[in-house]
């Protein structure tokens, strides 16, 4: 029986853009990849290649340099240049650039392993941590760090297959197209964790996936696909634990507190390519998609594409866009050059005409009609919050447990007034942690004064 | 691509979509549920019923952009909240008012109730009704003088005038005098039967008398998710539980529903009482409210001498809404009753360790 999680939106999907187009390799691989020294929630790897070295396609690249996952050549080339590049993120991130040979001629450690059934769980999470693994829906936390703070801690492996975000179909497509990869890496992760089952959520939207999922594991039984409503952000980690097992995460708190473990399903997919055929994660599928591209699509890619390339696959623009993204509208980050290339977690390029994209229309008064209360799935209070941001009372902010928040977008979405509500505690997370910071740094020089 | 140096591209903060409803969508929403009971208005009092809706409607916006005008604040009649103040406003007022009379509501409401206090979303108080009560101070005979429905046309009445003013309200025969031989004998002699109540052929204020064009408004209302049912439901609910309790010795479900038909109830319930900006925005804080308004509408009526509580029970409640919110804020996702009871313990026990 599956649970409920309160509040939640339900904005246009725009998946039948491409929902229905299988994911294809690039037509025309890129002449140069860019590989960003960090993809990963910690640390940014150390380049362990120089200019002018030969490398193979899945060799190391970056090693880690504490919490993180190392980096692997996306194709095989010549290592051009090692220096700050433009990223996703904003500013500039150490990469390696590739020149690539298109021979993608593999590393001499990718091997096809055999005695995959052997294998114990810390084996697993030592290949899945060889592999560069990290979090591929989104955030990008290094998976076996993950896996391994939840062995003997969890009793409910999850799989994400929800995609709740409007446009992204990627997921979508692996669920149907390399359904086997899903199961197995669902059955890797059990075991890596000391489990033997595992479940699957998937929005209702993509019966299809759930149908296909269900048919594969069949009689075994031990992997579940579970249908949730279409409901955004039900792929949001905290309401997916939630729906399928009616727990909450306490504030602060991680998975592991609640006894569960969330993986992407295009996650668990690069941990079945990791440990039976010994490949580190070096491509991934992208939705590129929205109104002003040519031709939507989904493709195979390797990481450090620049987004111009992957536009240009799709066909260019056909009508200027008003802005680009990484990710979906509802949480997605702007791209303002179109140089910086895509990463382990770059799930969609997404290219919304000015039509499609939020209105322009300024922000209007509050009308206090409710509608952000009863859309924040983190149970909090928009409108209150919003009018203790306009007055900088960052202790009644924070008393409204602004902290909490996910930056879903429900609120900012619903609101008929247009107020940049999200944006607005953002600005609060911000300066409570400054303040945090500076109290306690003064806290310190008084310490030390006195000593 | 190099065409890209030319490009223009927006780096928003995300969302980077919106819902299509805003608030001039919402406002239209309430304009338009509000047609059913203009109609039917229209219909049992004559056109008068529809130019007073018009004179007040007007009078509010005019009043609304004279006051942002004065103080040089930029205009906001476009999202029409001060139209649907306007409707209310005049629905709440008997057909044969003076029309310099609802103007002078027009502008209590606007001047004083809403821009006073900063404008759309800061008054505490319901314009309309706030306009109303202030009307009724301060002529009571106008707001008080009911026709019969069709005696009155465009200037107001023209029959004769005693045979007009005598006809009683409902609300005013049922918790006044008793009069028998009469199906239903509490409603005396308003001659009203539950269908009149149900359908608008009563004597009363334009926009109140039928229920039914008021339940037809409410519920597009609920189904397009402009206001929830959570309102509507615990005010109706709480009257008609506690007006089937206590009948004064009268045939219960009868006595009900003549309460529930009968007076301001159903525009109360669905259009007045669901104001967003001034009911808690809080799901549990609405529950709350709605059973507040049901508990005051049911005293006024049962024990008090004026006949008609909704518009006094809605207004009171009103100037409860931020303590109501206080306390039904939603829990806090993560943290169960238990965990509160556990670190309240755990702060008394270290303040008497």
């Amino acid at each position: 029986m599956l649970h409920q999680f309160f509040g939640g939106v339900h904005p246009a999907e725009h998946k039948d853009l491409t929902e229905h187009k299988a994911t294809a390799p690039l037509a025309e691989a890129p002449a140069q990849v860019v590989i960003p020294m960090s993809m990963h929630v910690g640390a940014p790897c150390k380049p362990v290649v120089a200019v002018g070295d030969e490398v193979k396609m899945g060799q190391l690249i970056g090693e880690t340099t504490g919490l993180g996952a190392p980096i692997h050549a996306s194709v095989s080339g010549k290592v051009v240049a090692v220096e700050a590049r433009p990223h996703g993120g904003g500013g500039m991130m150490m990469s390696v650039v590739i020149e690539n040979d298109f021979q993608d001629t593999p590393d001499p450690s990718i091997q096809h392993r055999d005695n995959v059934d052997a294998l114990t769980g810390a084996e697993i999470i030592e290949i899945v941590k060889n592999a560069g693994i990290t979090g591929m829906g989104g955030a990008g936390f290094p998976t076996h760090v993950k896996l391994s703070g939840a062995v003997g801690k969890v009793d409910t492996v999850i799989l994400n297959g929800a995609e709740c975000e409007p446009y992204i179909t990627s997921d979508h497509r692996l669920m149907l197209e390399r359904g086997e990869a899903v199961i197995g890496g669902a059955r890797l992760i059990a075991k890596a964790v000391g489990l033997k089952e595992a479940t699957i959520g998937i929005e209702l939207n993509k019966p299809d996936a759930i149908e296909h999922l269900k048919s594969l594991v069949g009689a075994a039984g031990d992997v579940h696909i579970e249908g949730l409503k279409t409901r955004y952000p039900q792929g949001a980690e905290k309401q997916l634990i939630q729906m399928i097992t009616g727990r909450q995460i306490p504030p602060g708190k991680l998975p592991a507190d609640v006894k569960c473990v969330v993986c992407n399903v295009a996650t668990a997919a690069a941990v079945w390519d990791a440990v039976t055929e010994g490949k580190p994660l070096t491509r991934r599928g992208v939705t590129l998609t929205g109104g002003a591209l040519t031709e939507p699509m989904n493709v195979m890619a390797p990481v450090g594409t620049p987004v111009s390339h992957l536009l240009k696959m799709a066909g260019g623009f056909k009508e200027n866009p008003d802005r680009v993204l990484f990710g979906g509208p509802m949480m997605g980050n702007p791209i303002f050059n179109m140089d910086v290339p895509m990463m382990k977690s770059s799930n969609c390029i997404l290219c919304m005409t000015a039509k499609e994209a939020a209105d322009q229309d300024p922000a209007q008064t509050c009308i206090r009609c409710g509608k952000c209360v009863e859309a924040c799935p983190m149970h909090l209070t928009p409108l209150f919050m919003r009018q203790n941001v306009d007055k900088r009372q960052w202790s009644a902010v924070e008393a409204l447990n602004v902290m909490d928040c996910i930056e879903c977008g429900s609120c900012n979405y619903i609101c008929p007034a247009r107020l940049p509500l999200v944006q607005s505690f953002r600005t609060a997370k911000f300066a409570i942690r400054d303040e945090a910071a500076k109290a306690q740094a003064a806290k310190q020089a008084k310490e030390a004064a006195k000593a | 691509m190099s065409e890209n140096k030319e490009m223009k591209l927006t780096v928003a903060s995300s969302p980077h979509v919106n819902s299509p409803v805003s608030t001039r969508s919402l406002m239209l929403d309430v304009l338009i549920a509000l047609i059913p009971a203009l109609c039917v208005g229209t219909y049992f009092f004559g056109p008068r019923a529809l130019l007073l809706t018009a004179v007040s409607v007007a009078g509010c916006e005019v009043f609304e952009w004279l006051y942002r005008k004065l103080l040089k604040k930029p205009q906001t009649g476009g999202d029409l909240s001060a139209a649907v103040t306007g409707v209310l406003l005049a629905f709440v007022c008997p057909v044969a008012l003076p029309y310099w009379t609802i103007l002078i509501g027009d502008f209590f409401a606007m001047f004083v109730v809403k821009q006073l206090f900063g404008g759309l979303g800061k008054n505490f108080l319901n314009p309309a009704l706030a306009g109303r009560a202030f009307l009724m101070l301060s002529y009571p005979v106008f707001m008080t003088t009911w026709v019969r429905p069709g005696v009155a046309n465009w200037m107001g009445i023209t029959t004769s005038v005693n045979d007009a003013v005598t006809a009683a309200t409902p609300m005013g025969t049922m918790h006044g005098s008793t009069v028998a031989a009469a199906t239903l004998p509490w409603l005396g002699d308003s001659g009203a039967t539950l269908q009149d109540l149900l359908i608008g052929n009563v004597g009363g204020c334009i926009g109140e008398v039928s229920a039914l064009a008021l339940i037809v408004g409410g519920v597009y209302l609920i189904v397009r998710g402009v206001i929830h049912i959570r309102i509507p439901v615990s005010f109706i609910g709480t009257v008609a539980v506690l007006s089937l309790i206590f009948t004064k010795g009268n045939p219960n479900v009868e006595w009900m529903l003549s309460q529930l038909f009968g007076g301001g109830l159903m525009l109360g319930a669905f259009f007045m009482a669901t104001d967003y900006v001034t009911s808690p925005c809080t799901p549990k804080g609405e529950i709350v409210f709605g059973i507040g308004c049901g508990l005051l509408t049911w005293f006024i009526r049962y024990f008090g001498g004026y006949p008609e509580g909704v518009s006094y029970a809605i207004l009171l409640m009103n100037i409860c809404t931020p303590i109501i919110e206080k306390y039904t804020k939603p829990g806090r996702f993560g943290v169960t009753k238990e965990d509160i009871k556990a670190a309240k313990a755990a702060k008394k026990g270290g303040a008497s360790a």
